[in-house]
């Protein structure tokens, strides 16, 4: 903390200073008053910093100061220290075309993706290692190319222009794709190729590679992405030098055109590469070959089904028509038997109706008739008038009843006094009327 | 170089996606600033889209369509149903809280379960949704961060934003979480007076900054007025008092111009321009015509079919404007005049004025303010001193500077630093000094209002060799009051003539600021300096309020040290 200069001078001691000690304390300070400082502000910052580390001001000076020197330490050291060698020193500046302005900052490891940070603080260490005074206050010799390819690559990669112009016939960031034959792994060696060419791509950022778990559409995209490639590289960098008098008009032109014309075929070329290398990357790409049997897979897997289904659907149906005709079958032979169990029933109860008739008949027949002695044939006509009556009237069940009854008595009364009750039975049912009877009278 | 490919693939130095961008955000209810700080640390105020840098805290829709800014200001004319404005007040409080005066002229604050929210269509069909005000924060926010992002080329993930004094808790969480929605962190929350210090301290060399001063910290918006005076020292802020109106700002100063040209109107077309949208309009308008009457002697106003499809041009001096203004001149006025009074201060124990917000740029305020004081004192605002920063960006700038402060801090350090047990610390009452000169004056070292710990460091001449004495003192400010004759000549008496009956007797006051020794701490007895040498003191007062005294003669090994305890329990 600086101190403030204060022009008014101290006064002198009085003379009834008769301390020992050259500090008397007279009181205390006064009560404090508690307030709210506002958060803001570098000092502030400070003292939030003594606070929590609950540190003196000059604990905290001294530490602050070990920090700096620290940060300034680490600033110097790392990123850019690489090693020069003897052949990069004795580079000839006049051939700047050919030099690697990379190498020469000691950014080879960066290239195209140093920053202009980097570069900066690249070219300010090389200078200040390189620079013709020092050399010459060291006291060697007054060369200074090296420096010269200093300000050559310094001039090239500051500028956004002609950097990108370096950048695109820096044959140092490329990446060969592995022969054909390589047996390595196909990410690994094409990974880094589609990386170098990307730098290239107008469209950022560039779909990546990806691996054997990339999904189809990745996979699609990348290498649309690839044959749809938009690039910024350039060639002006490998023209020949058009010379600058005016005198030679044509010669200028006639080398300017060569230019555009070496550009546009270099360019050309360049296009051609890249798709070629596309095509490589793509035959060799065993997910794409994955992906089509995946499919081919997938649709027969379709067809299979759908003809299953099919099968079973056909068999199902085989198997219903089987099972209705059987029901048909059986119901038709049911109703037969139905038919002819009913027919022997019927034939069964006309049977039984005649036999009852005949018993009926008879039971009047075995008791004479009703008289005793002769029977007269007028009798007969009037019992039997009578009983046919009954039997015409009488239904099926009480003519059993009535045929078992008669059956099962003996004698003419209980045989009388059953049809007379047969005879009651049927007028009280209202089918007969009483007066018709004349024998059958209880 | 082909064929060579280096072992190790190329360690990746493009800029990670984690740095961190962070800007500063002045939040006004009239108007809202984002600003940056530069590499090279100067704060620099953003523009948005449309090239202002003073973005109007105005959000319109028009079907789905959404205006932001200038444009949406523009729709309080055809659109005002639709349009929200002054709503920042509106933040993190209950309906039921909320003044909602100056939306009569916008969108009106409904009440949805406590919530103050608007109704507005926001779709294309005529449908008519409800978004409450946080929404409407979050939105203002997310447009805000965009127009930064756009500007700084990358996504702005953290913010400093300001707020005035008295916003409670819970409207600074109001706040956080409507930005929190709109994906941007509130790395602090800081007042809008200490965020005008601090641009002013950020052009300033340590050493200036450390200089101990009372400021008062005008800021004069829109909608209100807000005034703190603020103890800095040793580059410490401490807010000693603040007062607020929240009836006075820019728009009494438009509504004086409005009732001027709607007079001037009446009387020329015999019709009333004060129907709703002609108003709107001429508000407007009037807004324009009051930035121009800041800058020139007079400003212009016109405006197309007015009322009735009458046209009105018409052109208003400075003098006369600022004549029917002086309502609220004053009203600024009492309002500075009153902070000082709250702070338990003197006109005199201000050291250093500032002005801030818009409504600063009006030279009549700036200038009234300025003659309180005395002519020493710097009143920072444009008409006053052509140094001065632009008072309306005050704020964002202050903001952007913390932010660039604290971007590299963790969000813990951040709490840490700001948590109360940092924040509150004991304040001397009265300053520390040394007696010093032939009439045994009092030289302040510590102002009162220091927050301890602190540590000063003096340095004093010696005048005749011999031994010296260092008397520690606490003071005591007094103002004395003395009457001067008053030194006139006749011409100027004549032309004054205002002036004198104030002062009745020919004799003027004279007020000054004097320190006095109030209690003597200790003494030390500095021995055998030689003529013109220099007498080092250093004093560190704990935060327990222990007092260490240093005394050393610079460049040589002559030095007394000494230590004062606290009193038990004074801390």
């Amino acid at each position: 903390m600086a101190s403030v200069k204060i022009s008014k001078p101290l006064p002198a001691l009085p003379g009834d200073w008769n301390s020992k000690s050259n500090f008397i304390v007279h009181s205390p300070l006064s009560a404090a008053v508690h307030r709210n400082l506002s958060p803001a502000g570098p000092h502030f910052l400070a003292h939030a910093r003594r606070k929590r580390h609950s540190r003196t001001f000059s604990e905290d000076d001294r530490i602050q100061a070990q920090q700096n020197v620290m940060s300034v330490e680490d600033e110097d050291t790392g990123e850019i220290s690489e090693a020069e060698s003897p052949l990069l020193l004795s580079r000839d500046p006049k051939d700047w075309k050919n030099q690697d302005h990379y190498a020469v900052l000691g950014l080879s490891k960066y290239r195209y993706k140093a920053t202009d940070e980097q570069i900066k603080k690249a070219h300010r260490k090389k200078v200040l290692k390189h620079h013709p005074d020092k050399k010459a206050a060291l006291g060697a010799v007054d060369d200074d190319s090296f420096f010269k390819c200093i300000q050559k690559a310094m001039e090239v990669l500051s500028d956004p222009v002609k950097r990108r112009q370096f950048d695109s016939v820096d044959e140092g960031a490329n990446r060969d794709p592995p022969s054909k034959k390589s047996k390595g792994n196909f990410y690994k060696g094409w990974g880094p190729v589609f990386e170098s060419e990307s730098r290239f791509s107008r469209k950022q950022p560039v779909p990546r590679l990806g691996d054997d778990k990339s999904t189809k559409a990745e996979v699609e995209e990348f290498y649309n992405f690839w044959y749809n490639f938009d690039s910024w590289r350039t060639f002006e960098y490998l023209d020949e030098e058009v010379p600058d008098d005016n005198e030679n008009r044509d010669q200028k032109r006639y080398i300017q055109r060569k230019n555009n014309a070496s550009r546009a075929k270099r360019k050309t070329e360049d296009t051609a590469r890249l798709r070629k290398l596309v095509d490589d990357a793509l035959s060799l790409d065993t997910r794409i070959k994955k992906f089509r049997e995946e499919e081919k897979k997938l649709r027969n897997a379709k067809k299979d089904a759908r003809e299953a289904e099919e099968k079973r659907l056909a068999e199902e149906a085989r198997i219903k028509a089987q099972e209705d005709q059987k029901r048909k079958e059986e119901e038709e032979a049911r109703q037969k038997a139905q038919k002819a169990d009913s027919k022997k029933a019927k034939e069964a109860a006309k049977n039984a109706v005649k036999k009852n008739r005949r018993v009926l008949k008879s039971s009047v027949k075995d008791v004479n008739y009703f008289v005793s002695g002769d029977v007269t044939p007028a009798v007969i006509d009037s019992v039997l008038g009578e009983v046919d009556l009954v039997i015409s009237k009488i239904d099926n069940e009480d003519l059993q009843t009535l045929a078992k009854n008669l059956s099962g008595v003996k004698g003419t009364d209980a045989v009388k006094s059953t049809w007379a009750e047969a005879v009651g039975e049927l007028v009280k049912k209202g089918s007969a009327k009483a007066e018709d009877f004349k024998v059958f009278v209880a | 170089m082909s064929g060579n490919p280096s072992p190790s693939p190329p360690a990746s130095p493009e800029i990670d996606d984690d740095t961190k961008t962070v800007i500063g955000i002045a939040f006004g209810n009239t108007t809202s600033s984002i600003a940056y700080t530069t590499p090279d640390g100067k704060a620099e105020v953003i523009a948005n889209e449309e090239g202002d840098r003073q973005i109007p805290s105005v959000l319109s829709w028009v079907g789905s369509e959404e205006y932001h800014g200038t444009q949406a200001k523009s729709h309080l004319v055809r659109n005002a149903k639709n349009t929200v404005a002054y709503f920042r007040d509106f933040l993190g409080k209950k309906y039921s809280e909320i003044d909602p005066t100056n939306s009569h002229n916008s969108a009106h604050p409904v009440d949805i379960d406590g919530v103050p929210s608007f109704n507005l269509q926001q779709a294309d069909d005529e449908t008519v949704s409800t978004a409450s005000i946080n929404e409407i924060a979050t939105r203002h926010l997310i447009r805000l961060r965009d127009s930064a992002s756009d500007f700084l080329g990358r996504k702005v993930t953290g913010a400093v934003i300001t707020v005035p004094t008295d916003f409670s808790d819970s409207q600074r969480e109001a706040l956080v979480a409507a930005a929190k929605a709109g994906e941007l962190e509130v790395l602090q929350i800081i007042h809008e007076p200490v965020a005008a210090v601090l641009a002013y301290a950020a052009r300033q060399t340590p050493e200036e900054q450390s200089v101990d001063k009372n400021i008062l910290v005008a800021d004069l918006g829109g909608t209100r007025c807000d005034a703190a005076v603020v103890a800095s020292r040793g580059g410490m802020y401490t807010i000693l008092a603040t007062a607020h109106d929240y009836g006075l700002g820019g728009l009494k100063l438009d509504e004086v111009l409005v009732d001027h040209f709607s007079k001037e109107f009446i009387k020329k077309h015999k019709v009333d321009p004060r129907s709703e949208r002609s108003l709107a309009k001429l508000r407007l308008e009037a807004e324009g015509t009051k930035r121009t009457l800041s800058l020139g002697t007079s400003g212009t106003i016109s405006i197309e079919s007015l009322a009735d499809g009458y046209d009105f041009h018409s052109t208003v001096n400075r003098l006369r404007y600022e004549l029917s203004a002086k309502k609220v001149f004053d009203q600024i006025v009492s309002l500075v005049e009153n902070v000082v009074k709250k702070a338990e201060l003197d006109l005199l124990d201000i050291g250093e004025v500032i002005l801030s917000g818009g409504t600063s740029h009006t030279p009549k305020i700036a200038s009234r303010i300025a003659a309180l004081f005395p002519a020493s004192v710097p009143v920072n605002a444009p008409a006053t001193l052509t140094t001065s920063l632009n008072p309306s960006e005050l704020s964002a700038r202050g903001a952007a500077i913390q932010a660039s402060l604290i971007a590299e801090f963790d969000k813990e350090d951040i709490e840490q630093s700001t948590h109360p047990a940092v924040t509150v610390t004991p304040h001397l009452s009265h300053p520390i000094g040394v007696v010093i000169g032939e009439d045994d004056s009092f030289q302040t070292m510590l102002e009162a209002q220091t927050a301890v710990p602190a540590r000063r460091i003096a340095q004093f001449d010696v005048r005749a060799t011999g031994d010296v004495i260092v008397r520690i003192c606490e003071g005591i400010r007094e103002i004395v009051i003395e009457k001067v004759e008053r030194q006139v000549n006749g011409e100027k008496d004549e032309d004054d003539s205002e002036d004198e009956e104030d002062e009745a007797g020919g004799e003027e006051e004279e007020r000054n600021r004097v320190l006095k020794v109030h209690k003597v701490i200790a003494e030390a007895a500095v021995k055998g300096v030689k003529k013109g040498g220099k007498v080092e003191v250093t004093i560190n007062v704990g935060s327990d309020l222990g007092l260490n005294v240093a005394a050393r003669v610079i460049g040589t090994q002559i030095g007394v040290r000494g230590e004062v305890r606290p009193e038990a329990g004074s801390a």
